[in-house]
């Protein structure tokens, strides 16, 4: 399996103005959309008309397919974005500056942690209407795919190949032909994969944003998630049994008729000049490319797609490289001028939201209750990878059983660990045990499963000779792990690691909260805290713990996985 | 565009490329080049790698604009890249996720025409270049010739007046690069090619003397037209005719001569001697080298285009090669032969620890950058040096590609001369732990 650097690891690593300045302007736009939602919000936004939740399973055909939609409404909106945010910050030197370390900070900003801010925006907007409701859900699901998306589409750009684009301009193709002939097709695959990853991740989110409370504001949106709150709600445990299992259902077609496909099918723009070894096609792209029937659609719409594509829209581009120009200083001075007054005025923005309210004292509780949540995060961390690297590196040395299991990863990564709180937090309330310790298992067990399959991945990808050579020289025991297996896969445990731990912060949210009927559980933490505080509609709060959780994130991400997974990545590849 | 315009279809005057380094001396890659090309001739621009011809050839494109200098098309200044004008490339270029066809028929479509038309030239300039069955293959499916022929395709269904060509052969074996370059030729003299003329850019000195008409020999540092020769012979020529091999010969002869003037001058100026580029030639080879030279049949001396075809290397390679011998005291080269220095001699027949004495003699004797790395050294009291510094003094005077090439080979040479250590990770110099004790 394909693996490409995640773009949390791909950036700086040392934090530099232009990362305060974009953690300004990501926060100060927060809490710009909270204004303009309060300063509009005349009727009560309660008024919503719920439409209740059946719990009756002939209902989970038609909200998974509600479900499903939503996602995929998020799935198109992230595509816009992906084209337009990163292809403005590829070729506009002076845009790239501070859109970039922008994403940077936005893919640390806790997921769940915009829902306060999008809802209050939304339902201003649209008051009292589910539109606003539905569009709310679809930005949170937005904001779990987005920015990777973006990041990888922009890592693409700027390593066009040299002599591709000047056969774009040699050939004088339009800025529209190059977009579609050359910047989207070697993009691809890249983009593909990080696409099925944001959808993968994307499953818990939606579930997670359909049913929400915010301040006063509740919405239970027809899905699978409402579905299950409520089910919560009447401590109907059958009714949570059938929503997994429609769950199941939906994930299994989705990796099945979409996912495998479709990476297989980006394995035609791979840039390379040698034909890789063939890999089977999945049954659905077998289907897709043998029947003619579907042989015929597929070429009517390549077709339109080729015209498209080939549009000039305009003349072809005549751009001569000026090795001698340089960049203006005082567009750069201007440039720069408007970005620091711009931070000074989202700051100003900041504190004089969270000021009425907040007093030094709640900055050392949020981060206190961090530190129990990053806590957690080490240990389970720790766990997982003391039990999954040994299985992984076992199962990824034998072909047979990487065959039958890295599928089986891949697709329980994708499941959303949410369903499959209730059984959990129904153990707890019958053994009256401290939710402090079991709650916090939950946090993983939706993300573990990456640190399972790049491990695979990395001991699959282990080079024949060199397991030979652990063979010959019979290097066992200790002496292996520690010299040939840990450096082998470490850039892939990294890689998956980052994606686990990333995903546990972001779990927190929900998990360190948990309610089974009217027993409430609720365990020290970060997560908790902002739970608490969207809940409560306490928005100054909610923008403190996201903040804070942020940070954390990116201490994280630059302290330690980033250092190591360039150590990983310098010291284990040859050449 | 002035389709009755009867001049020269491009002159190029006073042509200077440069790169900006900040605060010192701009890095000169192209100086005083003039070129003019008229219809119906195949010239060829011969050189070595750095001496700016891809680069001459990318400010005849549009692509680039000079630093300074006029581009003429046509009788008109070129702004950008040119209708008329098109390129083959030595990577070939072409975009995997197209066929054949569409890539083929990507140039047309750039500029608008209608579909018919297009899929009716395409399959023209398909069958002209021997692609006929092709057509919806994927360029990962083709062999490397087949992907230039793509390439060559490509180029021609714009009907170019003017073709470049960036050292098209050179990334394909020997048999294939003499087919592609054989049924060029023969289109070329059939008049079966859409272009007026043809702009060749090529290290092989065979493969110039073989298509053009006329060659520009380019030297380098910066890069110039050294020297420019008609190639007289009819059409089709035989690279066995003694007169064709005189000729290769010469330039062989040219090009060897200009050279060794620049490295002889290295140690006289000891101070601005630390910053001459140096090639990235491998211990083993120059070993390897140096054997072969001192054994049967050469005892000692080789005559260069032979000794290229015996070890089936072109110029391009052999003559790095050849110039990082004579510049380290192993051989000198004399108008096209390589002769073996007793150093050199005393080497090849050394063992193992004694040729690594011999070779750090050499090192100090002759690379001032060596001697200087050696002697921060051992001022330091930890005995370590940045190798930044002297990265960013080399920038001063090279391109930071070359001056990352050749501080890679001062490594690579200190090392195996045990000079000196490198510590990767910290970009550090270093002294052996025993040496560290000694000192």
């Amino acid at each position: 399996m394909t693996n490409y650097t995640p773009s949390v690891l791909a950036g700086r690593r040392i934090p530099n103005r232009w990362d305060g300045a974009a953690l300004l302007l990501v926060m100060g736009l927060l809490i710009g959309l909270v204004d303009v939602g309060r300063g509009t919000i005349a009727m009560p936004i309660a008024a919503i008309q719920n439409t209740p939740i059946h719990l009756d399973p002939s209902y989970l055909p038609m909200y998974a397919l509600r479900s499903t939609a939503r996602m995929f409404a998020a799935l198109f909106f992230s595509f816009t974005f992906t084209f337009t945010y990163a292809t403005l910050a590829a070729k506009s030197r002076r845009a790239g500056m501070i859109l970039i370390p922008i994403l940077d900070i936005l893919q640390s900003v806790p997921i769940l942690g915009f829902l306060t801010f999008t809802v209050t925006f939304f339902m201003a907007l649209f008051p009292g209407q589910v539109m606003g409701a539905e569009l709310a859900a679809v930005f949170v699901i937005f904001t779990s795919q987005a920015w990777n998306m973006a990041f990888s589409f922009y890592q693409s750009l700027t390593t066009l190949p040299n002599d591709l684009q000047e056969v774009a301009r040699s050939f004088r193709l339009s800025p529209w032909q190059k977009f579609w002939r050359l910047d989207v097709p070697f993009a691809m695959p890249g983009l593909i994969w990080n696409t099925m990853l944001s959808m993968s991740g994307g499953w818990f989110f939606v579930v997670a944003s359909e049913a929400v409370t915010v301040g006063n504001t509740t919405f239970a949106l027809p899905g699978i998630g409402s579905y299950v709150a409520t089910a919560l709600q009447h401590k109907d445990l059958k009714a949570i049994f059938y929503a997994i299992l429609a769950m199941f259902v939906v994930i299994l077609l989705y990796d099945q008729l979409l996912f495998r496909p479709l990476v297989a099918w980006s394995g035609k723009f791979r840039f390379e000049t040698t034909a890789a070894a063939p890999v089977p096609d999945p049954w659905m792209l077998k289907v897709l490319r043998r029947t003619q029937l579907f042989r015929t659609i597929g070429g009517a719409i390549g077709e339109v797609m080729r015209k498209f594509f080939s549009l000039r829209l305009s003349h072809g581009s005549r751009v001569q490289v000026d090795e001698s120009r340089k960049p203006s200083p005082v567009i750069d001075g201007i440039w720069y001028t408007v970005i620091a007054v711009l931070a000074v005025y989202a700051a100003w923005q900041i504190f004089g939201f969270v000021s009425h309210t907040l007093h030094w004292r709640d900055l050392g509780t949020a981060v206190m209750m961090g530190s129990f949540t990053m806590l957690r995060v080490v240990i389970l961390m720790t766990i997982a990878a003391a039990v999954w690297v040994p299985v992984g590196v076992w199962i990824g040395l034998r072909p047979g059983a990487t065959r039958v299991v890295q599928p089986i990863a891949q697709f329980l990564a994708a499941f959303p660990a949410n369903l499959l709180f209730p059984p959990f937090v129904l153990a707890i309330v019958y053994f009256h045990v401290s939710p402090d310790i079991w709650l916090t298992p939950l946090m993983l067990i939706g993300t573990q499963w990456y640190v399972l399959f790049n491990v695979i991945a990395g001991a699959a990808a282990f080079p024949g000779d060199m397991k030979e050579a652990v063979a010959n020289f019979r290097i066992r025991g200790l002496l292996r792990w520690r010299k040939v297996m840990i450096p082998g896969i470490l850039p892939y445990f990294v890689t998956g690691a980052i994606t686990a731990s990333g995903g546990a912060w972001n779990a927190s949210i929900v998990a360190e909260v948990a309610s089974w009927g009217n027993n409430n559980l609720v365990a020290h933490g970060l997560g908790a805290y902002i739970a608490q505080a969207t809940s409560h509609g306490d928005t100054p709060r909610v923008v403190l713990g996201v903040v804070v959780m942020s940070g954390f994130v990116i201490v994280f991400n630059r302290l330690l996985w980033r250092p190591l997974y360039a150590y990983a990545s310098r010291r284990t590849t040859l050449g | 565009m002035d389709q009755n315009f009867d001049g020269p279809l491009l002159t190029v005057r006073d042509c200077r490329q440069s790169y900006h380094k900040d605060a010192s001396a701009d890095l000169v890659v192209l100086e005083d080049v003039e070129l003019t090309l008229h219809e119906g001739e195949i010239v060829g621009l011969l050189g070595r790698s750095g001496s700016g011809k891809s680069t001459l050839l990318r400010i005849v494109s549009g692509l680039l604009k000079p630093t300074a200098g006029e581009v003429m098309w046509r009788g008109k200044k070129l702004t950008g890249p040119a209708e008329g004008v098109a390129m083959v490339f030595q990577s070939f270029a072409l975009f995997p996720w197209l066929t054949v066809q569409e890539n083929v028929e990507i140039g047309l479509e750039a500029q608008g025409v209608k579909k018919a038309e297009r899929e009716e030239r395409t399959e023209e300039a398909i069958d002209l270049i021997g692609l006929g069955g092709y057509d919806t293959a994927y360029p990962k499916e083709l062999s490397g010739g087949m992907r230039q022929r793509v390439g060559l395709a490509r180029a021609l269904v714009v009907h170019p007046d003017l073709l470049l060509m960036d050292e098209p052969f050179s990334a394909l074996d020997v048999l294939t690069a003499e087919t592609l370059r054989t049924d060029l030729i023969d289109l070329w003299l059939d008049k079966k090619l859409p272009v007026k003329s043809i702009l060749l850019v090529t290290h092989n000195i065979e493969e110039a003397v073989l298509m053009c008409d006329r060659v520009l020999v380019f030297s380098s540092n910066p890069g110039r037209v050294a020297h420019e020769l008609t190639v007289p012979f009819p059409r089709p020529r035989n690279r066995y005719d003694p007169a064709f091999r005189q000729m290769v010969d010469d330039i062989y002869g040219i090009m060897t001569r200009r050279v060794p003037k620049e490295v002889q001058a290295v140690p006289s100026t000891a101070p601005s001697g630390f910053a001459t580029p140096l090639h990235p030639v491998g211990t083993n080879l120059m070993a390897g080298l140096l054997e072969t030279l001192s054994s049967a049949p050469y005892d000692g001396r080789a005559d260069l285009p032979a000794l290229a075809a015996a070890l089936q290397y072109e110029a391009d390679e052999l003559l790095p090669l050849g110039e990082t011998l004579s510049l380290l005291g192993f051989a000198v080269l004399e108008e096209g032969d390589l002769i073996l220095t007793d150093t050199g001699r005393k080497f090849a027949e050394a063992e193992t620890e004694d040729r690594k004495e011999i070779f750090a003699e050499q090192l100090r004797a002759h690379v001032p950058l060596i001697t200087a790395i050696r002697s921060v050294i051992d001022q330091r009291s930890n005995h370590r040096a940045s190798a930044v510094r002297f990265r960013d003094e080399l920038e001063d005077h090279m391109s930071p590609e070359y001056a990352e090439e050749t501080l890679r080979t001062v490594i690579s040479w200190g090392r195996y001369a045990e000079l000196f250590e490198y510590d990767e990770e910290a970009q550090q110099f270093g002294l052996e732990e025993e040496d560290e004790e000694a000192g």
